[in-house]
């Protein structure tokens, strides 16, 4: 092999602690090397058609270039050598900028592990091979997980290029929390009102098969060709039939079931459509609570049932859909407040959490929209919010701000002085964040115009006095406790993943960090892909959101779809996992190892099993390499025998 | 003064005190934001027994007692460094005027020494048209039961024809006497809400 070192002075960030010079020279003494220089800038134009003029002059074969981190600028000198007819795979960058010259000022020291790096490079290109892409085609339609207004904007903007949309949601509505809102911060403007018309939108758009009631039971496959298997859940009414007449629940004689659309304030029946604007506008029984189901006797909803939608024999049903592409939009739960005993949310019926307040608020909600206290149905005259309940606090495992909580207690507020002119609200804050737009303007009005009285500084506790409830707190800025008499306590409640983020995240091979929030595949650059491809993260589900962002997630994630789509094929990267069967030993390590499925058994022939690998799968991260008894799985570009030249360069 | 330790909000807070120091004052306190850059500039925290941005505070709770008892008051030389720095445009200076003018309406005077040396200022200005500073010094040492204080000083300063043993009256003294005349039948006739 014919190999050219091209050694770049990165300006003075290389030049000044290393002798390139003396490193382009050293290098004209390792084996194969037939051409060496040192250039200011290699990445620059003129630098580029430096290095594609050796290869035409000196017949080169292979090129190193000793410069920054291949991060940097690996993509563009693979474009470089390509353009002068080299295979892209027969090039190294030995990264002497952030490894060497930017560590130490000793000009000496860095010189010569600059020739050192420079020589493993030269060793490792040596067992170089040209590798080349396959092309896969596409499926070109995409699974949103999760209905709530992330993956709705999603769906809808897949939709609106053309796209099939398949919707899963796990309740029987799509909607989501956002459902459940009364208003929206800053502009106080009616949830419902601006999420229904899209919900609708959902429901008439041709291109979109939802499945609502619905979870993700399996996913297999890969970017372009994913195979996911959707568990239809025993709604134990014939959808087909149901036209949401709502006659069964008003009969339904199961009338004390838990309300989970109204956060426990109230009670629902057993048959139920969770609100009236939901969608689809579907009857759902709960089986936990229905009468047939828990007494074996009553049927009433089937006597009355004017389609004869009622069917007491439905099952779970699982159905098979392909898609190339699929977005997360899983969304979040609240952190349960009564971690906080000293609180006692959960105990007294007079400290509740903010969702729950939201309901008391809405005009579809259990009081009609008018603020009544859970414990006696009188209107409050004093009402604290505490903030920061499961948010940035490290003694219940939720160090991180929930981002949305500041927003809506002020909200909230606001929207109490509006109802209730002469009642008293407090507001305890540890700081306020308001980092969006008119989101500062909005707190301070909540202070300045509605007379709202924010105190800087936590709660202690809070204990029942007659039929009040004391709340022990501090004011930081004077430095003194304060003590409050209120009729409601408010609990803003923080975001967590929703439940089951985590059993989903190792369904769909995604990464989630400490507390269940899915891993974007750069905090950046990169925010709404996954480490695995094909797989886009849309609203909350990735880290704590406020309706704006997560739209404008939910629209990137389906900006990613399309560009994905506009292509007929997909060109796979050959640097993955390369199986040599004649060694393989079919022990199947690899496969148990892979953290992406992307190994599967074959059969040969003559019967016998051995592994292979989907190299549209594979991320390439070289774990089957390393656990391969008889070494038969190598991965590309970075093979054993690669690996070891550039040890041997290095120690030998 | 002594210090709070517990405050019950909604027994000790005053709501009327709180619009009685806005009208005053024609300031907007609920827009302090408690960043802390009055105190930040004011001369005098250090002998302060409340730093001026919990003055505010207090107000903002409607803290009547405390916010009048407070030397904090009466020790303000009214520099306005604080009204210049405030980032919500609030005139502190303004509002710390307004709660001497309070204090004194309620008869809840902490420093009853300073008021005494304002009065004496404001009657020398109405009785010559401007400062008369030795009968004005004269009058408060007298009046404050401190007749010798700075009085090495004052020798030295006569001496030096820095202070005039006569008074200078302005030409329309009586006009000036007059401004002090009518804000007097106003204050008795306005009503204090």
């Amino acid at each position: 092999m014919r190999i050219g070192v091209f050694v770049c002075r990165c300006g003075t960030n290389i030049a000044n602690t290393v002798d390139t010079e003396a490193v382009a020279n050293k290098a004209l003494e390792y084996p194969d090397v037939t051409h060496a220089t040192d250039y200011m800038y290699t990445c620059s134009e003129p630098g580029q058609q430096e290095i594609q003029q050796a290869i035409k002059e000196h017949a080169l074969q292979g090129i190193v270039v000793a410069a920054c981190s291949p991060r940097m600028h690996e993509a563009t000198f693979r474009r470089a050598v390509e353009k002068a007819g080299l295979n892209r795979y027969m090039f190294e960058q030995a990264n002497i900028r952030e490894h060497c010259s930017w560590i130490s000022s000793d000009i000496e020291a860095n010189t010569r592990k600059a020739m050192d790096l420079v020589r493993m490079s030269v060793e490792k290109l040596r067992f170089n091979q040209p590798l080349f892409s396959s092309y896969v085609p596409i499926n070109k339609r995409v699974l949103v997980i999760g209905g709530g207004v992330a993956g709705i904007q999603a769906a809808l903007d897949c939709a609106e290029g053309g796209l099939d949309v398949v919707m899963v949601e796990r309740e029987s509505t799509i909607g989501g929390k956002m459902a459940k809102l009364d208003k929206t911060f800053p502009t106080i403007d009616c949830s419902s009102c601006i999420l229904g018309p899209k919900m609708v939108d959902v429901a008439q758009n041709d291109n979109i098969h939802l499945y609502a009631y619905s979870e993700i039971d399996s996913v297999s496959g890969y970017i372009g060709n994913f195979k996911v298997g959707i568990r239809k859940k025993a709604t134990y009414v014939d959808w087909d039939a149901c036209t949401g007449c709502g006659l069964c629940t008003e009969k339904c004689p199961a009338k004390k079931c838990y309300d989970r659309f109204n956060e426990g304030l109230g009670t629902t029946t057993a048959i139920n459509i969770p609100f009236p604007q939901a969608i689809p506008k579907k009857a759902c029984i709960d089986a936990d609570y229905c009468r047939y189901f828990t007494k074996g006797k009553c049927k009433v909803c089937q006597k009355l049932c004017p389609t004869s939608a009622i069917r007491f024999e439905m099952e779970d049903e699982i159905v098979t859909e392909e898609v190339g592409a699929i977005v997360v939009a899983t969304g979040y739960d609240l952190f349960d407040d009564s971690v906080y005993g000293e609180y006692g949310g959960g105990h007294y019926p007079d400290v509740i959490s903010a969702m729950q307040y939201e309901r008391l608020l809405s005009a579809a909600g259990p009081t009609g929209g008018h603020i009544r206290r859970p414990s006696d149905g009188k209107a409050p005259k004093d009402i604290v919010w505490l903030s920061c309940i499961g948010s940035r606090d490290a003694s219940v495992g939720r160090p991180y701000c929930s981002g949305i909580c500041c927003m809506y207690i002020a909200k909230q507020a606001t929207m109490t002085r509006d109802h209730l002119p002469d009642c008293n609200c407090y507001v305890s804050y540890m700081d306020i964040r308001a980092p969006g737009k008119n989101y500062d303007e909005f707190v301070r009005r909540a202070q300045e115009e509605y007379g709202v009285q924010y105190f800087r500084g936590r709660v202690g506790k809070i204990y029942p006095k007659g039929d009040r409830l004391i709340v022990q707190g501090a004011d930081t800025l004077l430095g003194i406790q304060i003590e409050i008499e209120a009729d409601l306590v408010v609990l803003a409640t923080g975001i967590e993943p929703s439940d089951g983020a985590r059993g989903l995240a190792e369904k769909l091979r995604i990464s989630y960090d400490d507390y269940g929030f899915y891993m974007e595949s750069h905090p950046k650059l990169r925010p709404v892909e996954t480490n695995t491809a094909g797989v886009y993260l849309s609203g909350v589900c990735q880290g704590p959101k406020d309706i704006p962002a997560s739209v404008g997630q939910g629209s990137a994630a389906a900006a990613k779809v399309q560009a994905l789509f506009s292509r007929d094929t997909i060109e796979t990267d050959p640097q993955v996992a390369n199986v040599k069967e004649i060694a393989c030993i079919g022990c199947g390590k690899c496969i148990d190892v892979c953290p992406f499925g992307a190994i599967q058994w074959k059969t040969l022939r003559d019967g016998s099993q051995k592994a292979q690998v989907l190299e549209t799968v594979c991320q390439g991260c070289g774990l089957c390499n390393a656990t391969c008894p008889p070494k038969a799985i190598q991965l590309q570009h970075c093979t054993d025998d690669q690996i070891l030249a550039e040890v041997n360069a290095l120690c030998g | 003064m002594k210090r709070l330790h517990l405050l019950s909000l909604q027994q000790t807070c005053d709501k009327d005190f709180i619009h009685r120091v806005e009208k005053e004052s024609g300031q907007q306190v609920s827009k302090c934001y408690q960043c802390g850059n009055c105190s930040a500039s004011c001369n005098y925290t250090y002998v302060y027994d409340y730093p001026v941005n919990q003055i505010m505070r207090l107000i903002q709770l409607g803290q009547k007692d405390v916010v009048l008892q407070a030397r904090s008051v009466w020790l303000c030389a009214n520099c306005q460094a604080c009204s210049t720095r405030c980032p919500c445009n609030i005139d502190v200076a303004r509002v710390m005027e307004s709660l001497r003018i309070i204090s004194v309406e309620e008869g809840m005077v902490s420093k009853k020494k300073i008021k005494l040396f304002y009065d004496e200022f404001l009657s020398s200005v109405k009785k010559h048209g401007r400062v008369f500073e030795t009968g004005l010094i004269a009058a408060y040492n007298i009046k404050a039961l401190k007749p010798f204080t700075d009085a090495d000083l004052g020798a030295r300063v006569l001496k030096k024809g820095k202070l005039e043993l006569h008074p200078h009256n302005i030409k329309g003294r009586k006009d000036v006497a007059e401004i002090f005349n009518r804000f007097e039948a106003y204050s008795k006739n306005r009503d204090i809400d």
